[in-house]
């Protein structure tokens, strides 16, 4: 279970992180999007792997650590996606007024090797 | 005066005054930027009572909900907290004042909608991150301040803007994955994320954890770094600094000494010399790459042909300069750059403004470094000549004081002799940039028709916030006494860390006025 994750993270981050250095803005922001994901995942397992597991304790259920889930990752995975959603969609009003403003999607707002004087 | 939530005011104060701004900007815009103004004030008088609390040196814990540390967020008031929020409250103040003075294209918060909101939504992030005690909590502060610098950046708009937006984002939103990253492995490894409670646990992981520890500082420094402009990561500085509006350009000459701070920070209570496998992670890379950070500054001023991008090279030297005193670590050389923390910041944001002023009287030269006509060239030379010899740290400002005690604190070290030639020789190189540009701009500028020039008399909240500011600095250098030694108290404190962390773990949850739960019992 372990590696098979850690697998998905790494294969999540390596597809971001080639995305994020393409300088379109939209593979950008895929590149992005597949980032926070992983970082997600990431978050997600540091409370370690527990399957059927609450998070809450539960009177009828020995309190020890076997028999809950770690509820604080839970918290800052849920505190990371809200960021990361309202950042994507943040970057994706600018890339479009980008767009519109500069005329392409080139992350430097000019085609490489074109005349920065033309396009400006 | 001896109410307890006296520390969270600074957060909750720009938060209330943010939404309230909003609500009322479509309606009442001067009223806003009046209320805007008035809430700055307030800071600079909170942060100042806060400092006059942490001059005693207790360190005073907040527990946010009542919830003990480590189990809840913590916040907690040292010297170096109370200093940086004086800081902020300062440059905030300037830069309000002259964000709501006009000129010839009118005020400079009336270029785009809900300037001052979006500016108390960065204060908020900015006291945020200097007082809060859980590496979580900063990395939300962070982006409060963050979102907020996006919106601040993109006010006034302009294909430039846009342009240097697109690449702040992206780096920025990168940077936060990274952080996370390095949050979600020391919570794997420590099981807490309270400052105080990971400088305890850190020191007693094993041997097996030393890799994951060590990568975990790393990136975080790498995150502050992103923050603090350290080389190779200040490439997005120059464009994104010299694109803002001027008013947003000064206030962002103390974003970048949140990075500073918190690699101060971390370095000293998580990561410093009794930290177990990760114990000074940061010394090998730190002083080299921030020396490297102030050459590379340098060539950038050098070559820079607008003032606006001069003074952007400025910020990044600075930040240089800090991080090289930080990462020799020693308490005399910390305490130099808390020194010089005061003087860069103030004079990395009066010259944005001054060159936003001059260059608004230039005509179609704007701030380019070629001779063009100025009005009120006595004046405005004056004043770059003396912001200048600050910046350049040139005797008897403050800027030379900072230098002098970090040159001073590192006459031991290994790297002594790097230190200093690097130290020195940038200075002059800074030096040779600023005077080149100062003659440029106002010496050759006699040469051209004083009929061509707009001589526009600066608004009053220009001159006003140009006054503050000069104010500031002047302040500094005749209180350098006093405040170098409430520098080298702080930088005593942050190398001590017991008492940080025995106040913020010890910290006792405040009787509540009211106690919803024994009334429901009761009944």
């Amino acid at each position: 279970m372990e590696a098979l994750l850690a697998v998905f993270v790494g294969v999540l981050t390596g597809t971001g992180v080639y995305l994020l250095l393409r300088a379109r803005t939209f593979d950008v922001v895929i590149g992005l999007t597949l980032l926070s994901y992983a970082v997600n995942v990431t978050i997600f397992l540091t409370g370690r792997i527990t399957v059927a597991k609450p998070p809450i304790i539960d009177p009828t259920v020995a309190s020890t650590l076997a028999d809950y889930a770690d509820p604080l990752p839970q918290a800052l995975v849920l505190t990371a996606i809200v960021i990361s959603f309202a950042m994507t969609a943040l970057l994706l009003v600018i890339a479009l007024v980008a767009r519109a403003a500069t005329g392409t999607d080139h992350v430097d707002g000019e085609e490489p090797g074109a005349d920065p004087e033309a396009s400006g | 005066m001896n109410w307890p939530h006296w520390i969270i005011v600074p957060v909750v104060l720009p938060l209330a005054a943010g939404c309230l701004a909003l609500l009322l900007d479509a309606r009442w815009p001067r009223a806003v930027a009046r209320l805007s103004v008035a809430v700055n004030f307030a800071l600079l008088a909170l942060a100042e009572y806060l400092a006059s609390v942490a001059a005693t040196g207790v360190v005073t814990p907040y527990l946010l909900g009542n919830w003990r540390a480590p189990f809840g967020i913590a916040l907690a008031l040292d010297r170096l907290s109370a200093l940086m929020l004086v800081l902020t409250a300062v440059v905030a103040v300037g830069a309000v004042l002259y964000a709501r003075g006009g000129s010839a294209k009118g005020a400079h918060d009336a270029r785009g909608r809900h300037f001052h909101a979006l500016f108390q939504f960065q204060l908020m992030g900015l006291n945020g991150a200097f007082l809060t005690a859980d590496l979580f909590n900063l990395f939300v502060f962070f982006e409060v301040l963050l979102i907020a610098s996006y919106g601040l950046l993109l006010h006034g708009a302009g294909a430039a803007r846009l342009r240097a937006s697109v690449h702040y984002v992206v780096f920025n939103l990168t940077g936060s994955a990274l952080f996370l990253i390095a949050v979600a492995l020391l919570y794997g490894l420590t099981g807490t994320l309270n400052m105080a409670d990971l400088a305890l646990r850190v020191p007693a992981l094993g041997a097996e954890a030393a890799a994951p520890v060590q990568s975990a500082a790393l990136i975080l420094i790498v995150v502050f770094g992103v923050k603090a402009a350290l080389l190779p990561l200040y490439f997005w500085l120059p464009d994104t600094y010299s694109a803002a509006t001027a008013p947003v350009a000064a206030l962002f000459a103390i974003m970048t000494k949140v990075g500073v701070y918190c690699i101060a920070r971390v370095t000293t209570l998580i990561f410093g010399a009794d930290a177990g496998p990760a114990a000074e992670v940061a010394d090998p890379w730190l002083p080299a790459l921030a020396m490297a950070t102030l050459v590379l500054a340098t060539f950038g001023a050098l070559a820079a042909a607008r003032l606006r991008l001069l003074v952007a090279y400025l910020v990044v030297s600075s930040a240089g300069l800090l991080l090289l005193a930080i990462g020799v670590g020693s308490a005399p050389a910390v305490g130099a750059a808390l020194f010089y923390l005061f003087n860069s910041t103030f004079v990395a944001a009066a010259l944005f403004l001054l060159v936003d002023s001059i260059a608004s009287e230039r005509g179609e030269a704007r701030d380019a470094l070629i001779p063009a006509p100025l009005g009120y060239r006595a004046a405005y030379g004056v004043l770059f000549c003396v912001l200048a010899m600050e910046a350049a740290g040139v005797p008897p400002m403050g800027g030379f004081l900072g230098k002098a005690l970090l040159l001073a604190a590192t006459v031991d070290h290994a790297m002594a002799s790097a230190i200093w030639v690097v130290v020195l020789i940038t200075a002059l190189g800074f030096i040779v940039a600023l005077a080149r540009a100062g003659s440029t701009v106002f010496w050759k500028a006699a040469d051209a028709n004083p009929m061509q020039t707009l001589a526009a008399r600066p608004a009053p909240g220009e001159r006003a916030a140009l006054a503050w500011l000069t104010a500031a600095i002047v302040a500094t250098v005749l209180n350098a006494g006093t405040i170098g030694r409430y520098t080298k108290a702080a930088a005593a404190q942050l190398l001590a860390r017991s008492a940080y962390i025995e106040a913020v773990l010890g910290a006792e949850p405040i009787p509540p006025l009211w106690n919803p739960r024994a009334e429901i019992t009761h009944r």
